[in-house]
């Protein structure tokens, strides 16, 4: 087991004087191990950023625990030479005083510092390629030369110049054209077969049902489904599930909205207290949404 | 006719010369239409976007005019766009989320914002359309940091419609969105129209179903230049330009997998803008390309309404 999240929890003191709290985070408890990406949807404001940060160390969790390989996940250099996180919007990565290839001078003042100049400079290069960015556009430019989508690339490019087993990677094509986003996504999951681990938060699920393996689905704070992606996306158990489902914009259909769910399986099955096992490895929570 | 865009040319001055990320955009955009505008990562899509409202330091305009509502843009001459900013033309940029200011409750960034146009917040007429884009109303009784990033977006959007400008400008709205959040927005963005808010609408977006949604045309760009323009129906449906029919190929529909079926992007990548190759921008890349390609093609509109940039279509 590589990454295990044991009932996390996180919650955020609000206004002036920390007066009011919201809970970002509800007991949640899932695995990423080696090899895999599992793919985290939900509504806006359910908490997913908030989930990486926790891995990556950036805020603590009110409750529960966070490992990596059996240890504490904690902010650090030796962390982070192993997990790595890319978020959701590319310019608050950059200092915009500098130039942006120097993520990639950082990277390598820290973690290879005995690599020769112009060994470094091939590598750079090549990762740049990989996410398919012309290194002689890019490299030498500030920040606010380069479009929205090619300083999520670099950002990614970096992240693989480290020898990482672990990716955060929060919405990291949602500012990619459909081509570039394929590439992107087919590297991924070369990488994936090379034994890298993805947590891919995305809202697009035709992305997440390409890419992963399996799905959590996550709701004000909570999870309300999670297993094998052909299950939760061929057989969505959570009424909510079926919702996002069928809010995904698709080329030649109108949307429809879901039909309304009367019964609740979990009720039905007389489960309390946590997720339902509905089938092996398929967890839904009670449909209606709030605890029960 | 709302807006008319000819021959716009915006080059950024740069060290190693000029990149010249608009290079002869022509297009119309008529009353109450919703013009969806799509293309390749870095092809200047948001530079389309800041030259209609506020160039940076290092933009500058080579060329071409901006009509809009029969006044011509003085796009060029940052203090005499100030009369049309907010009021005529309005843009919600790519990554808003990251445009708030941080110090400021959300209440009294939009009461100053409010004020630095001379007017006063309509508080009720604020929190309604709040409620139109999924937002309660507390959220103005809080810091950015304390919204998610998807809250913000929404924000910026509510605060850069709330002067019912003629045109808005929407970067890449949706794109931090989960999907019933973004059809409640697409939505949204539709009543805006409906309700006269906005006039007409770019909607600039890298997904193309949902372009195909709510636009009433798609544009297509490549490389700083128009590739295609048509009905959001005939660009889905019978697209002629090479590169938009590969652009949908490489769109996975749910239920396709890497395991089981690889997507392809387009290989190859587009030309550098700071020294464009002549001829057709798309030459390198395109299945199609012939001898002709050497030269460029022009705009041609091959049916009513629909424009293609290709010696083949
Ligand atoms: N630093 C913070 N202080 C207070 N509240 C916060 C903070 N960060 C996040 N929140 C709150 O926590 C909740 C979850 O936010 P989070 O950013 O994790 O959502 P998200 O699922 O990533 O949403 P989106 O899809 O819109 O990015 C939201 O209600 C947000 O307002
Ligand atoms: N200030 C600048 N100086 C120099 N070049 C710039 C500057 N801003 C943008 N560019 C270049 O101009 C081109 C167009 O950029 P633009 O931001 O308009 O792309 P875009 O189509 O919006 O891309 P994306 O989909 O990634 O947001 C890119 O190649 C970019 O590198
Ligand atoms: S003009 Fe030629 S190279 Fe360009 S898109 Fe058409 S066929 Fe391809
Ligand atoms: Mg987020
Ligand atoms: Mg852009």
């Amino acid at each position: 087991m590589m990454l295990r999240l044991q009932d996390v929890t996180k919650e955020f003191r609000i206004g002036a004087f920390g007066g009011k709290s919201v809970t970002a985070v509800r007991s949640v408890s899932f695995d990423v191990v080696p090899g895999e990406v599992v793919s985290l949807i939900g509504e806006s404001g359910s908490g997913k950023s908030t989930i990486g940060r926790l891995i990556l160390g950036l805020n603590p969790a009110t409750s529960g625990s966070i490992t990596f390989d059996g240890r504490p996940a904690r902010a650090g250099k030796e962390y982070y030479r192993h997990v790595q996180g890319i978020f959701q919007d590319p310019f608050s990565s950059f200092n915009p005083v500098f130039k942006a290839d120097r993520v990639f001078t950082m990277i390598k003042e820290s973690y290879y510092p005995a690599v020769p100049e112009p060994e470094w400079a091939g590598r750079v290069r090549a990762s740049l390629r990989d996410v398919r960015l012309n290194p002689d556009q890019v490299l030498g430019k500030y920040p606010h030369q380069l479009s929205g989508g090619q300083l999520q690339r670099l950002l990614i490019a970096r992240a693989l110049l480290l020898d990482i087993k672990l990716l955060v990677a929060d919405e990291i094509t949602s500012m990619l054209d459909a081509s570039t986003r394929i590439d992107v996504l087919n590297l991924l999951a070369e990488l994936k077969t090379r034994g890298l681990g993805v947590l891919y938060i995305t809202h697009d699920l035709s992305l997440g049902n390409y890419l992963a393996e399996r799905t959590v689905v996550l709701r004000k704070g909570g999870v309300v489904e999670m297993g094998p992606t052909d299950a939760v996306f061929g057989d969505p158990l959570h009424p909510y599930t079926r919702e996002l489902l069928s809010a995904v914009p698709r080329l030649h259909e109108e949307w429809v909205d879901p039909a309304p769910v009367d019964s609740c399986l979990y009720h039905a099955r007389g489960a309390s207290g946590g997720l339902l096992e509905a089938e092996p490895g398929h967890f839904v929570a009670c449909a209606q949404l709030e605890s029960c | 006719m709302s807006l008319q865009v000819s021959e716009l040319r915006v080059h950024y001055r740069t060290l190693k010369g000029e990149v010249r990320a608009l290079d002869g955009m022509s297009f119309e955009l008529a009353d109450g239409e919703i013009l969806g505008l799509v293309g390749e990562s870095g092809c200047g899509k948001s530079t389309l976007g800041k030259s209609l409202i506020r160039m940076d330091g290092r933009m500058h305009h080579v060329g071409g005019r901006v009509v809009l509502d029969g006044r011509e843009l003085p796009i060029a001459d940052d203090r005499k766009m100030n009369d049309f900013r907010f009021r005529e033309v309005s843009l919600i940029p790519q990554y808003a989320m990251s445009a708030l200011n941080p110090t400021r409750k959300i209440r009294r960034m939009v009461t100053e914002l409010l004020r630095s146009r001379g007017t006063t917040v309509d508080a009720a007429e604020l929190e309604r359309r709040m409620n139109q884009v999924g937002l309660p109303r507390e959220v103005l009784d809080r810091y950015p940091i304390e919204l998610s990033g998807g809250m913000k977006q929404r924000m910026v959007m509510v605060i850069s419609t709330l002067l019912d400008p003629s045109l808005l400008i929407a970067d890449e709205v949706t794109s931090a969105l989960d999907v019933s959040t973004q059809k409640a927005v697409a939505r949204a963005l539709l009543g805006f129209r409906d309700s006269g808010y906005v006039k007409s609408m770019i909607f600039v977006t890298h997904d193309l179903a949902l372009t195909h949604h709510i636009a009433d045309t798609i544009m297509v760009m490549y490389a700083g230049k128009l590739a295609e323009k048509a009905s959001a129906d005939v660009i889905v449906k019978a697209p002629r330009h090479p590169y938009t029919r590969l652009l949908l190929d490489s769109l996975p529909e749910v239920g396709v997998r890497y395991a089981e079926r690889r997507l392809e992007g387009i290989a190859g990548s587009p030309p550098s803008l700071l020294d464009p190759p002549k001829g057709c921008r798309f030459r390198d890349r395109c299945p199609l390309a012939g001898d002709e390609c050497a030269e460029e093609p022009p705009v041609v509109e091959i049916a009513p309404a629909h424009h293609v940039a290709c010696w083949k279509a």
